[in-house]
């Protein structure tokens, strides 16, 4: 039961909503400092997601979409939200739920038992794929071998390709993530931070990796974490015995938390506070970057080990894998030079433009 | 006073796992009020058993920190000079672990 359960208590301010000027604000919106109702919070919140869809052309009729579901906030609001409005606006989506099953005891475990709960409560298919089917390794594993340090390395590569196996398998047309506009302003500081311009360059992109197997699209791109987090409580559509059931996983992750993404994420909540639109505006820098045609692009190609896109010989996720099966886990963890200096030639011996004209930044130019 | 304090979004990990409370908090003696400025420091002092920093930053909550006040956002009700009444629901919840 939730605490605000049959609470008679009175909502203190009386300031009115000034959409409907009717009804007792609830919730002041971070985008637009505008002080709004419960009612229509959720108005606002859903039609916003609607627009960006439609704005930015994101489905079309037909297409099977996988939502990657870690049972956590984002992820279980916009498996909720997005088949409501494929339901209300008849987008004509075949919705799934994809899971990726890292192999954590006693964190993933119990998420994964969230995005079950998804699957019966939106009545949408649950695909789970494991690393330890994909790669042979789960996560316990591989952190008793190499221990609490640069194991994240190893999950992000991973999960990130799992999700695209996951999608494969499930035969999508299109995978959302919930990616929400806090995430994606932290990334852009992250990327200019370690200097990482071909992942600026597409990290406010709406949609990614059209010209590869599965598209990727994040709805969220534009909601405040803040507006996503107060949803489950503040929708009253339904009673709060059914918000317990829009239920998310909160528990952070039981080995090393990403501290360097840790400062950059308190930085722009101290933004935030400071100014709510700044979150907006340093999207919309990193949209505006144009990224000088003299800079040398990694080019993308294929791994020609599992045949994943990879600007190396072997993907990422290979050459891990490669040094967890022979026992030297620390290769391609950190800067390998040798690596670098070969990648350098390549570039240098292929075309620089024409490489860049292959990139989804080859068209930004001064 | 009777309060009912409810921890989410993974605050709870900071009081043993436990996400609603059901307390009693008088105002200080030397004020008739309980504002949340004063609630704060009694769950710092009372509920929070570790990592008091993933709540509190200087003497509010920490940014990213969400605080509801009979299912009210606080930043409506004036924040720290919010005064509390009796049978009053207080929700933080943390958007800063993963999504």
């Amino acid at each position: 039961m939730m605490a605000g359960e049959g609470s008679a208590a009175k909502p203190r301010g009386g300031r009115l909503c000034t959409i409907c000027n009717g009804r007792r604000a609830a919730l002041k919106r971070p985008k637009t400092l505008e002080q709004i109702c419960r009612e229509c919070f959720y108005e606002v919140f859903e039609d916003e997601i609607h627009r960006v869809i439609v704005d930015n052309h994101l489905f079309k009729r037909g297409e099977r979409v996988a939502i990657g579901a870690s049972g956590g906030k984002d992820s279980t609001v916009l498996a909720y939200v997005l088949s409501e409005l494929n339901n209300r606006h008849d987008y004509g989506l075949d919705l799934f739920l994809l899971s990726v099953d890292e192999g954590i005891t006693g964190y993933r475990d119990d998420s994964l038992e969230t995005v079950k709960r998804n699957e019966i409560q939106y009545g949408l298919p649950l695909k789970v794929v494991s690393y330890k089917e994909l790669y042979g390794w789960t996560m316990d594993e591989i952190v008793k071998l190499i221990g609490l340090k640069n194991n994240c390395t190893f999950c992000g590569v991973f999960r990130r390709q799992a999700l695209d196996r996951g999608a494969t398998l499930l035969k999508v047309d299109k995978l959302v993530t919930g990616h929400n506009a806090d995430d994606i302003a932290e990334t852009v500081l992250l990327n200019i931070l370690r200097g990482d311009i071909a992942r600026l360059s597409r990290c406010t992109s709406i949609t990614t990796g059209e010209d590869g197997p599965i598209p990727r699209c994040k709805p969220f791109k534009y909601t405040y974490e803040k507006e996503i987090v107060i949803y489950p409580y503040l929708n009253m559509l339904f009673t709060y015995a059914y918000f317990k059931k829009l239920d998310y996983f909160s528990t952070e992750c039981i080995y090393s938390p990403n501290a360097y993404r840790g400062f950059a994420r308190e930085f722009i909540k101290d933004l935030e506070r400071i100014r709510p639109r700044a979150i907006l505006d340093i999207i919309q820098s990193g949209e505006d970057f144009r990224i000088s045609t003299f800079t040398k692009m990694p080019e993308q190609g294929n791994c020609e080990r599992c045949g994943y896109i990879s600007s190396q010989k072997w993907c990422k996720a290979c050459v891990l894998l490669e040094g967890l099966n022979r026992g030297l886990p620390k290769m391609g963890i950190g800067r390998t030079r040798v690596l670098d200096n070969e990648r350098d030639k390549d570039t240098r011996q292929t075309n620089g433009t024409k490489s860049i004209e292959s990139k989804q930044c080859g068209t930004l130019d001064f | 006073m009777q309060l009912t304090l409810e921890f989410g979004g993974g605050l709870e990990l900071l009081c043993n796992s436990v996400k609603i409370h059901t307390v009693d908090v008088e105002p200080k003696a030397e004020e008739k009020k309980l504002t949340m400025k004063h609630l704060l420091s009694w769950v710092h002092t009372n509920l929070i058993k570790e990592r008091p920093e993933m709540f509190l930053k200087g003497d509010t909550v920490r940014p990213g920190v969400l605080v509801l006040i009979n299912d009210c956002d606080w930043e409506l009700s004036g924040q720290l000079d919010t005064v509390l009444e009796d049978k009053d629901v207080v929700v933080f919840i943390s958007t800063l672990h993963g999504g």
